[in-house]
């Protein structure tokens, strides 16, 4: 958590008009996939097979079964990775549906078995006719895009959270260690809503030196300092009801919660300022030290906000996209060198030059995301 | 401030592009223009507050004279696109304009931009004067060939003989991480809070280009580099700087500053060789010698810095005389002897070294000493024999540690708004 959540003093717009609905498929009349049945997708855990790659513009329903040995995550995606639909957390040999509205354009599908990296791809091209947004519709649409992504991201945090503390309910130490930086990762890549309300995020999200008489050391980082520190979680039952708790509160505010297309260039921003004081210093996970994998999902979390903005910020600064993209693709880069298996290496085990070299690849993206919010709010 | 976009020190009026030739062609850049103020000529308050021209034939801070306050730091180059780094260089010539006039970084200024937008000035130089702000720019050899010999950016072949990276010196102990640095830039001002302003500017200008390696504050000039100027004291208490040269010296300067027409690398014509050197001193032994032998060991008397012998500061160096004993009257191991053109083939160095205190070493000590800064048209014929002299007999190398090492190739200067630093070399 931040320790001044200025996303609080920006009012929250609400945009969102029942007529604003039509502005992104408003033109995509063209037949549903409905009449040939779903799109079906087989997930694997090497391969992504999608049983059509031309559709016409229009709502399509794609059904996604795994048939791998790893959790695998299915997206839709639009240029610079903007997501359209997306399913979490589809576990080995579950099938999920994923509804999407797809006008004209080009696409790619992903499976991301592990649910890490830039997954498995396909290209996916929707033909029919299709308008360019007014500058005004493609802002309002901004806000339509990141309500999905906070939908399906909700979900899957209060799934991974509930079964880290049943984990930690069990005295399953392992257990509630391997699944702490999966549930957190959720967390924070949706962290920017979380923020919003008030004493909710220091409840989940709070570290010891932020502890007060009325908020006692609670949460995510609690139950991290227990399992790692102590190594005993036998007292901890009440810690982890209340965490789940607290996250099942955000996930129903979040639902209702529509982001101004400000807060939400701010959100990017904020979340790389994240990364850039808590994460590469270590002070985030300070007893797990699994700060790279919050520092993944805080750079995904600010690519889906830059994302949903993307139609607008196309139509206004085209230059700064590009700019945006290539920092986005270097910071990838730079992480990739620390995967570990299905995760990252620990933060601890990184030299100061490895981190550094992380530092200035979040530096080269800060810089140009900070200036998308007056990009936006220009006339 | 309503009017930021003009300039946010227009208190300190502008004038005086008549900075006629004080040292000879490549000296203009180094010219104070004065504050227009009537009757302010000569006045040292408002000549401090006041601008130092940008453009001119050679860097500014190089002849300037030396001003209060260093902000210097080194940058490594991130981007392996050349045309970014040239324009990076661009932005940057255009910035270090502007703020040395006493202006914002950036166009729109600290207030004058859309409130959701960040400003492209950072603004805690609001309301301050120019305050005699010099930018320099130098390249250091890892910009022409990286450590692994690969050429980055089609420089290898303009890389000057005379950048050749500087040998160990005996009781060397250098931090790697605190020294070289493909870039540098030398911030100095009469007012620390603007030259601070103006290298963090210039670092959030280049971010995702480039990256700070290491950087350094000074908080007292310990060199003179006019005549114009009294000798500092360095933190050992002595005078430093009184034998360096000055401004004033033009034929010395075209002699051992200046780098001239057929030295080598043409795009250096015009500009010098930078080395800089962080030496910490170890004040609290150094506090705790005698009089008598703080003035033996540097060859200078203490309160009036003549040397040893004479009787005032700008007495001639006698190395040959004997006192009655028999010895010489200037130490075998003394700094002055050692560091004098006489015992090092003729070598003189430009000094504009800063005193640094870098907080505590958590051992009780101070963390302080010199931040060494020395132009010069060729190191291998100056810095390099005179450091070799000292590391090998100076008697004050038990009172110091040379702690991080830097070497840099400063162009000339930048002739107009149309030019950019190192113009020539990307050319």
């Amino acid at each position: 958590m931040r320790s001044t959540p200025r996303i609080l003093s920006l009012v929250a717009v609400g945009l969102l008009g029942g007529s604003l609905a039509a502005c992104g498929g408003g033109k995509s009349g063209g037949a549903a996939s409905g009449a040939g049945g779903p799109i079906k997708v087989k997930a694997t855990d090497t391969a992504c097979e999608v049983s059509a790659s031309t559709l016409p513009a229009g709502t399509h329903v794609f059904a996604i079964s795994n048939s791998g040995a790893k959790v695998t995550e299915f997206y839709v995606y639009a240029a610079g990775d903007r997501v359209m639909g997306e399913v979490e957390n589809i576990t080995p040999g579950l099938s999920r549906e994923l509804r999407v509205e797809l006008p004209a354009g080009a696409y790619q599908t992903a499976c991301k078995p592990g649910m890490v990296g830039a997954g498995i791809r396909a290209a996916l091209t929707v033909s029919g006719s299709a308008v360019p947004l007014t500058e005004d519709a493609a802002l309002q649409q901004a806000s339509v895009n990141y309500t999905r992504y906070i939908t399906s991201q909700s979900e899957a945090l209060v799934q991974k959270t509930t079964d880290f503390a049943n984990a930690v309910k069990a005295g399953d130490v392992a257990k509630a260690k391997a699944l702490y930086p999966i549930a957190r990762t959720y967390y924070e890549r949706i962290e920017p809503v979380a923020e919003i309300f008030g004493n909710l995020d220091p409840k989940i999200d709070g570290r010891e030196d932020d502890a007060t008489a009325e908020l006692p050391f609670t949460g995510f980082h609690k139950l991290e300092k227990d399992l790692w520190v102590a190594g005993d979680v036998g007292k901890d039952a009440a810690v982890a009801d209340q965490l789940v708790t607290d996250v099942k509160e955000v996930v129903t505010k979040a639902k209702d919660e529509k982001l101004s297309p400000l807060q939400l260039a701010n959100g990017a921003k904020e979340l790389l300022d994240e990364v850039a004081n808590s994460k590469i210093t270590g002070e985030e996970d300070r007893y797990s030290h699994t700060d790279l994998w919050d520092f993944a999902a805080n750079v995904d979390g600010s690519q889906a906000a830059v994302g949903a903005l993307r139609p607008a910020l196309e139509q206004r600064d085209p230059a700064l996209v590009k700019q945006i993209d290539a920092a986005f693709a270097a910071v990838d880069t730079e992480l990739a060198k620390y995967r570990d298996g299905d995760g990252w290496k620990l933060q601890n085990q990184l030299s100061q030059a490895e981190l550094k070299g992380l530092s200035d690849a979040i530096n080269a993206l800060a810089e140009p995301i900070s200036k998308i919010a007056g990009v936006i709010a220009q006339k | 401030m309503t009017d930021t976009t003009v300039s946010r020190r227009r208190a300190i009026a502008l004038a005086g592009a008549g900075v006629a030739g004080i040292a000879g062609a490549a000296a203009a850049g180094g010219a104070l223009i004065r504050g227009a103020v009537a009757g302010d000529h000569g006045d040292p308050q408002q000549l401090a507050a006041g601008a130092v021209a940008f453009h001119g034939a050679a860097q500014a801070g190089i002849v300037t004279p030396a001003q209060d306050r260093l902000h210097f730091v080194a940058f490594d180059v991130l981007t392996k696109d050349r045309a970014r780094l040239v324009q990076l260089l661009k932005d940057w010539t255009a910035a270090a304009a502007r703020m040395t006039e006493g202006r914002d970084a950036g166009a729109i200024g600290a207030t004058a931009g859309e409130l959701e937008a960040p400003p492209d000035d950072t603004g805690e130089a609001i309301g301050l004067p120019p305050s005699g702000l010099t930018l320099t720019v130098g390249f250091g050899p890892t910009l022409f060939r990286d450590a692994g010999g690969a050429d980055r950016f089609g420089l290898a072949s303009r890389k000057p003989a005379a950048l050749a990276d500087l040998p160990h010196f005996r009781g060397d102990s250098i931090d790697a991480a605190i020294s070289g640095g493909d870039l540098c830039v030398q911030a100095c001002a009469n007012d620390p809070q603007v030259a601070v302003h103006a290298i963090r500017n210039l670092a959030r200008i280049g971010m995702g280009v480039v990256s700070v390696r290491w950087s350094q504050l000074g908080f007292g000039r310990t060199s003179s580099t006019s005549t114009s100027q009294a000798t500092p004291r360095n933190l050992f208490g002595f005078k430093d700087g009184t034998a360096n040269l000055k401004a004033e010296e033009t034929d010395l300067l075209r002699e051992h500053l200046w780098v001239q027409p057929g030295d080598g690398a043409d795009w250096m014509t015009g500009g010098a060789y930078l080395v800089t050197r962080k030496i910490r001193m170890m004040v609290e032994p150094w506090d705790r010698t005698s009089l008598g032998e703080q003035e033996d060991i540097i060859g200078r008397t203490k309160g009036e810095g003549a040397p040893m012998g004479q009787a005032k500061e700008f007495d001639e160096i006698d190395l040959v005389s004997k006192n009655g004993a028999g010895d010489p009257l200037i130490r075998v191991d003394a700094h002055v002897r050692l560091a004098h053109p006489d015992t090092n083939k003729g070598a003189r160095l430009l000094r504009r070294g800063y005193n640094f205190v870098d907080g505590s070493d958590g051992l009780g000590r101070l963390n302080a000493g010199l931040f060494f800064i020395a132009y010069q048209r060729d190191p291998r014929t100056a810095f390099v024999p005179v450091q070799t002299s000292l590391s090998r007999l100076d008697a004050m190398n038990e009172y110091i540690r040379h702690v991080s090492s830097g070497l840099f190739a400063c162009p000339p200067g930048v002739s107009g708004p149309d030019d950019f630093w190192g113009r020539a070399l990307f050319a």
